[in-house]
């Protein structure tokens, strides 16, 4: 067994948190793990993407080979296209629908999400409508993390444990506010037909 | 037994606190930075009370860091590849006089340019200085070599070099620690002329780090990481250096390897080993993440024989980061063309934060030098040199640190006008001072810009080594205290900033302003931790 995931966004959306949460929960379950980060100028609002390798066998590479992820999840829709090279022609592409706007050209956001469909198995999330819902702007990330969660081999329940993990030198209501939008966007994945 | 998912960076930290150094030093550069930053925040650093402050730049924390192994302590000091430029001086005479206590230098380089000016090497660098070079391929070979390597530092009497790169650096793995040894009391060289380079001791000197190249390569033969693994097609044998060896094994996940092959994972090459493969092999292929150094070498060493591929002949790209997919493309393995990018996507390069006081610095001052026509600010490398990029593109070089106000020194030398330099606190005090005092010793007629966002924020928004301190430092290098001019860059002062820049452009003299605003990230950071540290009390 392995999964290869690529996780893309914008810097600051807060990727190296649903890594960091991932590959702990994968360690913990006694699996192979790396996680290859994106550090230094890109974290400025650039383009940032991290590669997170798990699996029951030794991992080589840091870097997932092209074409061979089997999920790619996006904080942001076209970050995630960006990245498409990676996925496997039968991987599962997640992506929040909204658009991450710190760009003068940014492209008209239906066209990306035109592109995304066109995948065999696509799943949007609107990212958006369920930070709105839940009060929580800066919950996306976790949002995200919940909309994937059903599609890697690691419990939930180690999910949640690194969430609490990460959050609790910054008091519990963090940790509760987190919590809580990874089960919203468990809940938003769990409506949509399985791809 | 407990395993930590560590960066690269961390596990190199941690494996120097482990071989109980009694201080870091260092300079903040992507990809090293980390390393640094996880010693600082260890509490077993803490309470051993080892030394983890940041340097003014990599000369003076390669030289601190020799000046703790010449008495008698463990050091590690750790730069980008560029710092190595800076503190080169230093590390090359280190070959000449030894160390005492271990002395390990943590270096990062960074193949594709993702954070730097250029893709040096620098295994050439310890090859020119002819000391020992470790090169992991993984998280725990990080550790593992880091820990070995002060114990390899006092056998053989040389610093030695840990050589990492971006993907290594800022990749994390589980990792598995040793024993942790405290740190040693102070002691003396035993010899207390090894360290005088004077003409006639250096020359002895120079004779024992001849002499010591044969140790050297006699334990790279033995080296638990350099190995050769058999293979059945003798055709081609495969030489994989550092992370070569993980994109050459990814290429045959579940398969097995064909191929004989070596790894190398320890500097000087071990001869033998790879004259060994090349008696078994018709043709070799070098698999190494950077310069083609190892292939180089191999071509010397089998002058008559055998053909070695790799960058040199285009079987691997030249530049760039290695990847999985080159080294099975090199290997004649074809893949399934991937999904493209789609056109829509355009690039998102990295941006100035919404508020950053450089951008109200630099747009006052874009708008007065507007009036004399392009190519006239200087800069240098900080988060200001994305004033390269639109909308601002309005500077017009950025080369090396401190390279903003020598440049311009030099325009204005050859007549041109207005020169201007753009720098920032941390690079001034860095590599600027002294090109300053030079401006200062003729009366050049530039004006000299430091913005001063109070902290070195393109690396992380580390502590600056001259907080506080640059009027001071201007003035006491000459500069006429009339012509050092303060502001805060504020859109609402944006009528005083222009007048200001103004004034001091057309004053026929050496000027420095100094706009001063707390980098956001920064103010952010530090609010934050003083809201936790009330909340804990
Ligand atoms: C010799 C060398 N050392 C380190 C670096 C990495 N580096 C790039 S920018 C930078 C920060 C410079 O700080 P400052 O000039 O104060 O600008 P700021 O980023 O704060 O705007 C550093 C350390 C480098 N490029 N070259």
């Amino acid at each position: 067994m392995k999964k290869d995931i690529i996780l893309a966004g914008v810097g600051g959306q807060g990727i190296l948190s649903v890594a960091a949460i991932l590959s702990n929960a994968a360690m913990l379950e006694g699996l192979w793990v790396k996680q290859a980060e994106t550090h230094g100028m890109s974290q400025r609002g650039g383009a940032v993407v991290a590669h997170l390798r798990l699996a029951d066998h030794e991992v080589c590479a840091d870097l997932i080979h092209h074409g061979q992820a089997d999920i790619l999840l996006g904080l942001e829709p076209m970050e995630a296209l960006r990245q498409l090279p990676f996925l496997h022609t039968y991987g599962v592409l997640i992506s929040n629908m909204e658009p991450y706007l710190n760009l003068p050209n940014y492209p008209p956001v239906e066209e990306l999400w035109t592109e995304i469909k066109r995948l065999p198995r696509h799943i949007l999330v609107d990212g958006g409508v369920i930070t709105h819902q839940l009060c929580n702007p800066k919950a996306l990330n976790m949002i995200m993390l919940g909309a994937l969660s059903d599609y890697i081999p690691l419990q939930a329940d180690s999910l949640k444990t690194g969430i609490c993990e990460l959050f609790r030198t910054k008091g519990e209501q963090l940790v509760q506010q987190n919590l809580e939008a990874f089960d919203a966007g468990r809940a938003f994945v769990a409506k949509q037909p399985a791809v | 037994m407990k395993r930590h998912l560590f960066l690269g960076n961390e596990a190199v930290a941690q494996a120097a606190i482990d071989a109980g150094i009694s201080g870091a030093y260092a300079y903040p550069g992507t990809p090293s930075t980390e390393i640094m930053e996880y010693i600082q925040h260890s509490p077993t650093a803490e309470e051993r009370a080892v030394h983890r402050q940041w340097s003014a730049n990599e000369k003076t924390a390669y030289e601190t860091a020799l000046g703790m192994s010449y008495a008698g302590r463990r050091a590690l000091v750790c730069m980008k590849q560029v710092g190595l430029n800076v503190a080169a001086d230093a590390f090359i005479n280190s070959a000449i006089t030894g160390v005492n206590g271990g002395l390990v230098l943590a270096v990062a380089d960074d193949p594709g340019m993702h954070s730097s000016q250029n893709e040096q090497d620098s295994r050439y660098y310890g090859r020119f200085a002819m000391i020992p070079v470790l090169e992991p391929s993984n998280q725990q070979e990080a550790y593992d070599m880091c820990y070995t390597a002060f114990k390899l530092s006092e056998q053989l009497q040389l610093p030695v070099m840990l050589r990492l790169t971006t993907r290594l650096s800022h990749s994390r793995a589980a990792v598995s620690l040793r024993q942790s040894v405290h740190p040693h009391e102070l002691h003396l060289p035993q010899n207390l002329k090894q360290f005088l380079l004077l003409p006639i001791f250096a020359r002895k000197n120079y004779v024992g780090l001849l002499e010591k190249q044969h140790r050297m390569e006699a334990l790279s033969e033995q080296s638990s990481y350099n190995f050769q693994e058999a293979g059945v097609h003798r055709h081609l044998g495969i030489v994989c250096c550092g992370l070569g060896w993980n994109y050459f094994r990814e290429v045959f996940v579940g398969r097995e390897i064909p191929w004989p092959r070596v790894k190398i994972g320890q500097y000087p090459l071990p001869r033998n080993l790879l004259e060994k493969l090349e008696a078994e092999c018709d043709e070799l292929l070098v698999i190494e993440e950077g310069y083609p150094m190892v292939e180089e070498q191999l071509r010397g060493f089998f002058a008559a024989g055998k053909p070695v591929h790799g960058k040199l002949d285009g079987w691997l790209p030249r530049y760039g980061e290695l990847t999985s997919d080159q080294v099975g493309r090199a290997l004649q393995i074809t893949y399934p063309a991937p999904y493209p990018v789609p056109e829509v996507v355009v690039p998102r390069p990295p941006s100035f934060c919404r508020g950053c006081g450089h951008v109200d610095a630099f747009e006052a001052l874009q708008e007065v030098v507007a009036g004399y026509g392009a190519g006239h600010i200087f800069s240098d490398i900080g988060c200001y040199a994305l004033a390269a990029l639109p909308p601002y593109q309005g500077i017009y070089s950025c080369v090396d640190m401190g390279a903003s106000i020598t440049m311009a020194k030099g325009a204005a030398d050859a007549g041109f006008f207005p020169a201007v330099a753009f720098i920032g606190d941390s690079t001034f005090t860095h590599s600027g001072m002294t090109g300053l005092l030079d401006a200062v010793n003729e009366h050049t007629n530039m004006v000299v810009v430091i913005s001063d966002n109070q902290c070195v924020a393109m690396t992380g928004g580390q502590q600056p080594a001259g907080l506080g301190k640059l009027e001071a430092i201007c003035e006491g290098l000459g500069v006429d205290p009339a012509h050092i001019r303060v502001f805060t860059p504020l859109h609402k002062n944006q009528e005083d900033m222009i007048r200001i820049y103004q004034e001091e452009i057309e004053y026929d003299g050496l000027s420095v302003v100094i706009p001063r605003r707390e980098c956001l990230q920064k103010a952010t950071r530090r609010r934050r931790q003083e809201k936790q540290k009330q909340a804990k009390n």
